[in-house]
């Protein structure tokens, strides 16, 4: 229920839940908590686990070990429980194409047990969210993108659930529709809903009140973004754009004043103690095996950076063990 | 079970039935087709077999035989052959079935020592059509003997030979043994096993294949309230269909209807919630349409064609094979609606296959909900 709850109440707990498929472990001893009011975002490359996390939290995986609670339900023992009290949204396109807006929406107040003049009230607000006023009776089949997007936000939130998983809600849609689409994110945590999103859009993990960084099933990670860029970056970084990107890769890997070195684009970043100082030691080093550069300059960490030294770090661990 | 959540699947179910042609095509097309082809297509009578006759007489004897063929429904003659290579071309060329072959020295033979014989060569490639057409044969010229034997006393001035016993027959239920009369409601029960588990063979796998499963899963709609939401629509659907084959045996086929409509409405409700309910358990294990289809039409069309007792005889086949058709549905339907049409028979004649069939409906509907899982991979 969306009725305006304590910041502080805890709406979800997972403890080393784990997953595994035969010998693969798709999710590793994977803890935290998420509060009501909050957007939590699952943030890691395909296939890092992000997807069968959020299933198993919505019971439609069985974890193989550990534990999660959600919505003061045990998701292992009573999964009915569980999905009285969420909405959901797959990595697929899931409302019904050959049905209409509004029969869509009495479908899933059906299925959710919403009726009455609840069910009115909340038909009229997801329409209304959607921005499909004028258009109820239009196949599904026949609306943009954006708009089946929000859409299926609509039928997920028709029971005022107290959580909201959304697994890669955005992706396929145009960057308005993206904006437009957090907009309602936004003023659904700010109602008290607990929205847990997993996205591969570093823009989109800004807008998270939290991350929670995954890579081969393991949390690397978990915070909020600056704090995450203060902990990951121990130091500052060096944008250095030039015409051999490759080159200068090679020939600043492993330099002394170089921390570490990625790729970004068609430009380097490399992270060092001091950029002030570290400066001229990185230009020398480029004159000298004669590579030039357009630009080169101190930049603050994105998250992108966050994930690049997250990651790494994470494999290079991984690979040593 | 919560009725609510029952009544908003199948308002969707049948809202995409609706507005499906395949599923229309299976609803309404399948079974007028199914009817039509099976009802006029299947003829188990065997008459008007072709025939060539070869009379190497020519005398009033072997013609009046001729007439004894030509007379009866059973055989057509459509040629008269003068040497025995012409017999074996028509036959060789599929003109006829059956070749008579009326020896030289007949009437002579039946004048001197009282009997002669008569030659039939039969094509048996397909030999319940050859068997059956030599016993019609061998009852004409049976006949025929009769008639010469009752003339010959009849001249000499003596009482006709007494018979010492002849087997006086009266048939029941199928008075005119006319196979239709028992094939049609064998197709009704045929079409309604294949279009009830077709219609619910589609019904989930249609939801995984189009990724709409995996939300559905994560609401609170518990097994039992997808099955019922599920198969109620179709189970309206079925009855509709049902009463289409029902009319069109008895209207069309004006196959002989003696029992009771309600006994008939309530073993037909109970077969369809068997057929639906083995549809809706393929449907909960495979995945794809067309997978699920044509496994719901393996399962139902040959144990209901072969197993049922609509093609073979029950108590004719191998232990085994019959103790395999107490699985079979159809089996049970195919009796109910032969006592039902034929006999008149009413429910408490019918207790034993019914109960059969409540038993069957019980277990698949429980195998069904346990089939489908709420949960992915």
């Amino acid at each position: 229920m969306t009725s305006p709850a304590p910041v502080s109440e805890i709406r979800i707990v997972a403890d080393r839940l784990t997953k595994r498929f035969g010998d693969f472990v798709a999710v590793n001893a994977v803890s935290f908590e998420a509060r009501a009011g909050e957007i939590i975002g699952f943030l890691g490359p395909n296939g890092a686990g992000k997807s069968t996390t959020i299933r198993i939290l919505t019971g439609l995986l069985r974890p193989s070990g550990g534990q999660a609670i959600v919505a003061g339900f045990d998701v292992a023992r009573s999964p009915e429980r569980v999905r009285e009290n969420i909405g959901y949204m797959s990595q697929k396109f899931s409302l019904y194409t050959d049905l209409t807006v509004m029969e869509n929406l009495r479908f899933f107040g059906g299925v959710y047990g919403v009726n009455g003049a609840r069910l009115e009230e909340r038909l009229k607000f997801a329409i209304g969210m959607a921005g499909l006023t004028d258009r109820t009776d239009a196949l599904v089949a026949d609306l943009s993108g954006g708009w089946k997007q929000r859409l299926a936000l609509g039928c997920a939130v028709l029971h005022e659930p107290a959580i909201l998983f959304l697994d890669e809600p955005t992706s396929g849609v145009d960057p308005a529709s993206r904006r437009r689409f957090w907009d309602l994110i936004y003023s659904l945590a700010g109602e008290g809903v607990c929205v847990v999103i997993t996205t591969h859009y570093m823009d989109e993990a800004e807008y998270c009140n939290r991350i929670a960084l995954i890579n081969a099933g393991r949390l690397v990670a978990l915070g909020s973004p600056s704090e995450l860029k203060r902990r990951a970056i121990r130091g500052e970084i060096l944008l250095v754009q030039g015409d051999n990107p490759g080159a200068m890769l090679e020939a600043l890997e492993g330099a002394p004043a170089v921390r570490d070195v990625a790729p970004f684009g068609s430009s380097l970043h490399i992270v060092v103690d001091d950029a002030a100082r570290d400066r001229p030691v990185i230009e020398t080093l480029l004159k000298e095996r004669e590579l030039g550069w357009s630009r080169i300059e101190p930049i603050k960490p994105t998250l992108e950076d966050v994930f690049v030294q997250l990651i790494g770090a994470d494999s290079a661990r991984a690979t040593a063990r | 079970m919560n009725l609510r959540r029952v009544k908003a699947i199948a308002r969707k179910e049948i809202i995409q039935v609706w507005r499906d042609p395949r599923s229309l095509m299976v609803v309404l097309l399948m079974p007028l087709m199914q009817m039509a082809l099976l009802g006029y297509g299947v003829n188990l009578d065997i008459k008007h077999v072709t025939i060539c006759v070869f009379d190497r007489e020519g005398s009033q004897e072997s013609q009046s035989l001729m007439k004894a063929f030509q007379a009866s429904a059973y055989f057509d003659i459509v040629e008269a052959d003068h040497d025995y290579n012409a017999v074996k071309r028509a036959i060789d060329a599929g003109r006829c079935k059956m070749a008579i072959v009326i020896p030289p020295d007949f009437s002579q033979d039946l004048s001197t020592t009282n009997s002669s014989s008569v030659q039939a060569i039969l094509d048996a490639t397909d030999d319940n059509t050859a068997n059956i057409a030599l016993g019609y044969a061998q009852a004409v010229v049976g006949a025929f003997s009769a008639n010469v034997q009752v003339e010959r006393t009849q001249s000499l001035g003596q009482p006709p030979p007494v018979a010492p016993a002849v087997a006086q027959y009266r048939v029941w239920f199928n008075e005119d043994l006319v196979s239709r009369d028992f094939i049609i409601p064998g197709v009704v029960a045929l079409v309604l096993a294949l279009v009830g588990a077709q219609l619910t063979s589609l019904t989930l796998s249609r939801e995984w294949e189009r990724g709409t499963m995996e939300v559905l899963v994560s609401t609170p709609v518990t097994r039992m309230e997808l099955m019922a939401g599920k198969i109620l629509p179709y189970f309206f659907i079925g009855m509709l269909d049902a009463v289409l084959c029902l009319v069109i045996a008895v209207l069309w086929f004006e196959t002989p209807f003696r029992g009771s409509v309600i006994t008939l409405l309530l073993t037909t409700s109970l077969f369809l919630i068997v057929v639906l309910g083995l549809g809706y358990f393929i449907s909960a294990r495979i995945r794809s349409q067309i997978g699920a289809s044509q496994i719901a039409l393996v399962a139902t069309l040959l144990p209901t064609t072969m197993l049922s007792g609509f093609a073979f005889p029950i108590d004719q086949m191998p232990g085994v094979i019959q103790a395999i058709t107490y699985l079979v549905p159809a089996r049970y339907y195919f009796m109910i609606l032969k006592a039902i049409f034929l006999k008149g028979s009413g429910l408490a004649d019918l207790i034993t296959p019914i109960a059969f069939l409540a038993i069957y409906a019980v277990t698949i509907a429980l195998l069904a909900t346990r089939a489908f899982r709420k949960t992915l991979g």
